[in-house]
């Protein structure tokens, strides 16, 4: 085999390997609790770590993760989806577009933990103002901050695919009489569609593994939230916050929640994949 | 071929230390030590540790990565000793590999801060307590919290309650002493370093628990009496068992320690029966094993650990506690702590004369 192939092979059965090695050490890791609990680990609300009364659920966790993870993507997307389209289509080339987009790309590049302290001592006492929630740490919050975490995850890629819809395409349609909104809607969109889709799967993907900014915020309340202004908690939180002094059963339940993550990100990335394959052209 | 690796290793790394620790009268026998546990007491160790190494040339590295990773670290044999915030019970001890001692280092206590604008002074009976973190007490108004502040002007304010999110020792001193005031707590919500809240929101560890105090009106919370201390939090007066309202200070905290102490010293001081006690008071203690002879350590080793442990708890060190805010060990608990130290053995042989 000549030297380069090698390479390749040996990188790709790495990256592999890590993966299928993490799949084992978690799913090893959360069996005790799945033998102790079954399924009702996944459906119940369930939390207490008190010694002699352990009763573990995940369910507060995922309901969490997911609340925060949608409003982060519905409050992103229009926000996002216009930055592309300002930078990628109506002010392509401009300077004013290179400075936009280099702003945006330096949000991505602000630690989680400033985004934390942001939200703590400015959008907090904001969402308090308002009257929405009393202290401020609510599903919401946490959710406004993830939203404009992952903007620029959103926008950088979307602005890229944007770019890439052939000149040709573009240009028929305005021989043809188009508008630049028609341009926008029936050319560019539709042939770019598959390519903003991922994007925004990938953006999902990291609101649901983001942590220290949404402990910060959401209040830690190991409940499943009544309402988008109540406290709750998120399961990359929870474990981030418990791991330190758990040991058997509650250690086991955590890991449990890490496979659970990990097989929800999967599942997110197999539907996103789905509709790609059904919608690309 | 092993052995030679090994030997070159500790020569390689003897030699460094001989070049870090520069002074010190006992270069001779450098070696380091590693030790891993609670983050309670860790201002204390951190200090304790930098003037012990200064002095001494002993390489000495410790972990705050929470007193369940401390037991843990050591059940794994890859520190020489531990450090945790709540004594190992009876069946915890009995699936170590082998058998522990507890060494008392210092005393620390919980306090609870809140955030009330223009109260200065609050006082919490035992009831207040419980009802304020069962969630019975909603508003500061209540003539509850009225009857025990006679002539203080408490807001219409809500409450809300602030508790640690991450597993703590705070929590089981806290919860430790609500389910001695409280028999409702004890059913309902019991003891342990996490729990299932009733009411209120969880900051991570004390500088959480406190800027969310900080930053919301009408918060409380409970946090560790040496950052609050150090931050010159406001805190309240706690109700002990005499009935007396205390304020927390390095000497109400100590006099929690001057009942009968158990010979293993294995006792929360939560409810101390001493009247001028600060109730909601507790050891920290580094865990050891009695057999210092595993894994192929040397006996070099388990002497620099001993006597480490057996300069922790006396009056230089202990000086060093206050310093960071933590009550110091009362005498006669040294000399408890002493005679445990005294049994701990290298192959059968006690390591401290």
């Amino acid at each position: 085999m000549n030297p380069t192939k090698t390479v390749l092979v040996l990188a790709s059965v790495v990256v592999v390997l890590i993966t299928a090695g993490m799949m084992y050490s978690l799913t090893s890791g959360a069996i005790p609790v799945f033998k102790e609990f079954g399924l009702r680990f996944i459906v119940s609300s369930e939390w207490n770590p008190t010694e002699g009364r352990e009763d573990y659920g995940a369910l507060p966790f995922i309901v969490g993760t997911v609340l925060t993870s949608v409003i982060a993507i519905i409050l992103c997307f229009p926000l996002a989806f216009s930055t592309s389209l300002f930078i990628g289509e109506y002010y392509r080339g401009t300077r004013m577009a290179s400075i936009t987009g280099t702003m945006v790309d330096m949000l991505a590049g602000i630690p989680s933990i400033v985004y934390g302290l942001w939200g703590f001592y400015v959008l907090r006492p904001m969402i308090v103002a308002f009257g929405w929630s009393a202290q401020g740490f609510s599903i919401f919050t946490a959710g406004v901050v993830l939203a404009i975490m992952i903007i620029p995850y959103a926008t950088s890629i979307t602005t890229e695919i944007i770019k890439m819809v052939s000149n040709d395409l573009k240009e028929a349609a305005y021989s043809l009489g188009a508008t630049r909104r028609e341009v926008i809607f029936s050319v560019i969109i539709p042939n770019a569609r598959s390519g903003i889709f991922t994007s925004y799967i990938l953006a999902f993907g990291r609101a649901l593994g983001e942590t220290m900014a949404v402990t910060m915020l959401i209040g830690n309340s190991n409940i499943v939230p009544k309402g988008i202004f109540q406290s709750g908690n998120t399961m990359a939180s929870v474990i981030a916050n418990q791991f330190g002094e758990a040991d058997g059963l509650k250690l086991s339940a955590l890991v449990a929640i890490g496979l659970l993550l990990f097989v929800i990100t999967g599942i997110i990335n197999g539907i996103g994949k789905l509709i790609i394959k059904k919608y690309s052209v | 071929m092993k052995n030679l690796i090994g030997i070159l290793a500790l020569a390689v790394l003897l030699s460094s230390c001989g070049n870090s620790s520069g002074g010190g009268d006992k270069k001779s026998k450098n070696v380091s030590l590693t030790a891993a546990g609670a983050t309670f007491p860790l201002p204390f160790y951190n200090l304790a540790i930098k003037n012990y190494s200064s002095n001494t040339g002993t390489l000495l590295t410790y972990g705050g990565v929470g007193s369940g990773g401390g037991i843990r670290s050591l059940t794994d044999k890859v520190v020489d000793f531990g450090a945790t915030d709540a004594f190992l019970s009876d069946d915890k001890e009995a699936e170590m590999p082998a058998e522990i001692v507890h060494i008392p280092t210092c005393i620390g206590a919980v306090v609870i801060a809140y955030s009330l604008p223009g109260v200065e002074d609050l006082n919490l009976s035992n009831e207040n307590l419980q009802d304020i973190f069962l969630g019975r007490i909603t508003n500061w108004n209540d003539s509850k919290l009225k009857e025990t502040n006679p002539g203080i002007e408490l807001p219409d304010l809500a409450v809300t309650v602030v508790h640690r999110s991450d597993g703590s020792g705070t929590t089981y001193i806290f919860s430790d002493f609500m389910s001695k005031i409280s028999s409702e707590w004890e059913r309902v919500v019991g003891r342990g370093k996490s729990l299932k809240w009733p009411v209120g929101l969880g900051g991570k560890g004390n500088p959480g628990v406190a800027g969310t105090i900080k930053q919301t009106a009408g918060a409380i919370g409970y946090i560790g009496s040496e950052f609050a201390f150090a931050q010159k939090i406001p805190v309240a007066q706690v109700e002990n068992s005499a009935g007396k309202y205390v304020t927390p200070s390095l000497e109400s905290i100590s006099a929690a320690a001057q009942g009968e102490i158990p010979v293993d010293t294995k006792v929360m001081l939560t409810c101390s029966s001493d009247p001028d006690a600060y109730p909601i008071s507790g050891f920290t203690w580094l865990i050891l094993y009695k057999e210092q002879a595993y894994d192929g350590r040397s006996k070099v080793q388990a002497e620099e650990t001993l006597k480490f442990l057996s300069w922790i708890i006396e009056k230089d060190a202990q000086a060093l506690a206050q310093q960071v805010n933590y009550a110091p060990l009362p005498e006669k608990t040294v000399a408890q702590a002493r005679k445990i130290l005294g049994s701990v053995v290298f192959d059968g042989q006690p390591i401290v004369q």
